[in-house]
C-alpha cells in the first residue's frame, strides 16, 4: 500500500485493542507499528493531501485544518483510554514505515523518559472568563446629559471603573485559582488566552491553564474545581478533560528539535 | 501497563470541546518531531494570526490587555481602553485650555 505515514502518538505496548470503528486522519483506520519497546499509532494518508506542497496549502484552510485537528484529537482521546499516549504535533509525516522506525530508533530512549513521567497521568484544561458587560442595559437607563465637560469625564471614568474593579477581581481569582489547582496537580502549565473567534465562548478569556494529574487523583481535582464555581458574580469557570498530557509532552525533545 | 482506572467523565471533549482547545493542543504542543515532510507550522499565515499562541501569564496578559488579537479594536478591550485613555486625555486638555482661555479673554476684553 503506498501514501505516506501520519504519525499521531507513540506509546508503550498496551493490550487493549482500539476501538474498532476509530477512523483518523483522511479516514484511514490507525494502526500500530511497534517498534523494539514502543508503538507508534499511524496513519496511511494520501501524497495529494501530505505531501509538502499540498499540505502547506491545506493548513491555509480553516475547515480542512479543523477536520483534520479533531481526527487527530479522536484518536488521542481513543488511545488515552486504553493507554498514556505521547501525542505528536498535527502533522508528522513520514514517507513509509522504516521512517516511522529509524525516528523512534533515534529517539528511544527521549520517548521512554517522557513516557514514564507521563505514565497514568492526564491533562485537565482549566479556564476563567469574565462574563460580558451588561452593555444592554446602558440604553434602558439613559446618563443625564452631561451639564459640562467636567460632568462628561465624570460619567466617562465611573463607566471604566466599573470595568476596572471587574477585571482586578479577576485577575486575583484567577490568581488564586491558579496557585490552589497547582498544589493538587503535579505540574501545570499557562497558555495564552484563547481567541475568542475560534472558541466560540462568551466573555473575555483570562485564565487558560493546564494541569497534570494522575488519573487515581483526577476525580478529587475535578471536584476542587466544581467547587470554585459558585460565588464569583461576573466570572465563569470551566473544565475540560481529560486530555492526553498535550501540554507537558514537549519540552524534554524541543531542544533538538532543527538539530 | 496502565490500566486506565476509574476517570470522571469527560468534561468538555467529543464534540463538546471548542475548536480552540483542540487546536491549542494538536498545533501548539505535544512532541515536535521533523518529519520527512518538512513543514514548519510557525510559517503558517493563518495558523500566525488567527492562532498565534504566546507564552503570557496572567500578569503578563493583562499587561497585554489580554488580548493578542489586540488589533482589532471589537475585539480588543486594550484597544478601547486605550482609546478611551487618549480621547479622555485630549478632552482633559481642551477643557484645561478653555477655561485658561476663559478669564484672559475676560480680562482682555475688559477695558
Amino acid at each position: 500500500m503506498t501514501g505516506l505515514r501520519y504519525v499521531y502518538a507513540v506509546c508503550r505496548p498496551f493490550g487493549t485493542p482500539l476501538q474498532a470503528q476509530l477512523t483518523g486522519v483522511g479516514g484511514d483506520p490507525p494502526r500500530l507499528l511497534p517498534h523494539h519497546d514502543l508503538v507508534a499509532v499511524v496513519s496511511h494518508v494520501p501524497e495529494a493531501d501530505f505531501a509538502e506542497e499540498p499540505l502547506r496549502a491545506h493548513l491555509e484552510d480553516l475547515d480542512w485544518l479543523t477536520t483534520v485537528a479533531r481526527a487527530h484529537q479522536g484518536v488521542i482521546d481513543a488511545l488515552t483510554t486504553v493507554a498514556t499516549p505521547l501525542p505528536l504535533r498535527l502533522g508528522t509525516v513520514f514517507r513509509d514505515d522504516s521512517g516511522v522506525r529509524s525516528m523512534i530508533e533515534a529517539r528511544e530512549e527521549n520517548f521512554l523518559r517522557t513516557l514514564d513521567r507521563l505514565e497514568g497521568r492526564v491533562e485537565w484544561g482549566v479556564k476563567v472568563y469574565v462574563e460580558p458587560e451588561p452593555t444592554p442595559k446602558e440604553p434602558a437607563t439613559p446618563a443625564p446629559k452631561p451639564a459640562s465637560g467636567r460632568d462628561y469625564l465624570r460619567q466617562r471614568r465611573m463607566r471604566t471603573k466599573a470595568q476596572e474593579d471587574l477585571w482586578q477581581r479577576a485577575e486575583s481569582f484567577a490568581t488564586r485559582l491558579h496557585e490552589t489547582l497547582s498544589e493538587c496537580a503535579e505540574d501545570s502549565r499557562l497558555h495564552a488566552p484563547q481567541n475568542p473567534t475560534l472558541s466560540g465562548a462568551s466573555g473575555r478569556n483570562v485564565l487558560n491553564a493546564a494541569y497534570l494529574v494522575p488519573r487515581a487523583e483526577s476525580e478529587e481535582f475535578v471536584e476542587r474545581v466544581d467547587r470554585t464555581k459558585d460565588g464569583t458574580p461576573g466570572l465563569r469557570v470551566e473544565l475540560t478533560g481529560p486530555w492526553a498530557a498535550y501540554s507537558f509532552a514537549g519540552e524534554e525533545t524541543a531542544g533538538e528539535e532543527g538539530a | 501497563m496502565t490500566t486506565p482506572s476509574r476517570l470522571p467523565e469527560p468534561y468538555g471533549q467529543g464534540g463538546g470541546a471548542n475548536l480552540a482547545d483542540i487546536l491549542e493542543r494538536v498545533l501548539d504542543k505535544g512532541v515536535v518531531i521533523a518529519g520527512d515532510i518538512r513543514i514548519n507550522l510557525l510559517d503558517i499565515e493563518l495558523l500566525t494570526i488567527k492562532l498565534r499562541l504566546v507564552v503570557a501569564s496572567v500578569d503578563k496578559a493583562k499587561e497585554m490587555g489580554i488580548d493578542w488579537w489586540e488589533s482589532d479594536p471589537a475585539l480588543s478591550s486594550r484597544a478601547r481602553r486605550d482609546e478611551l485613555a487618549r480621547e479622555n486625555a485630549e478632552l482633559r486638555e481642551r477643557l484645561a485650555r478653555l477655561e485658561e482661555l476663559e478669564p484672559r479673554r475676560a480680562q482682555e476684553e475688559a477695558p
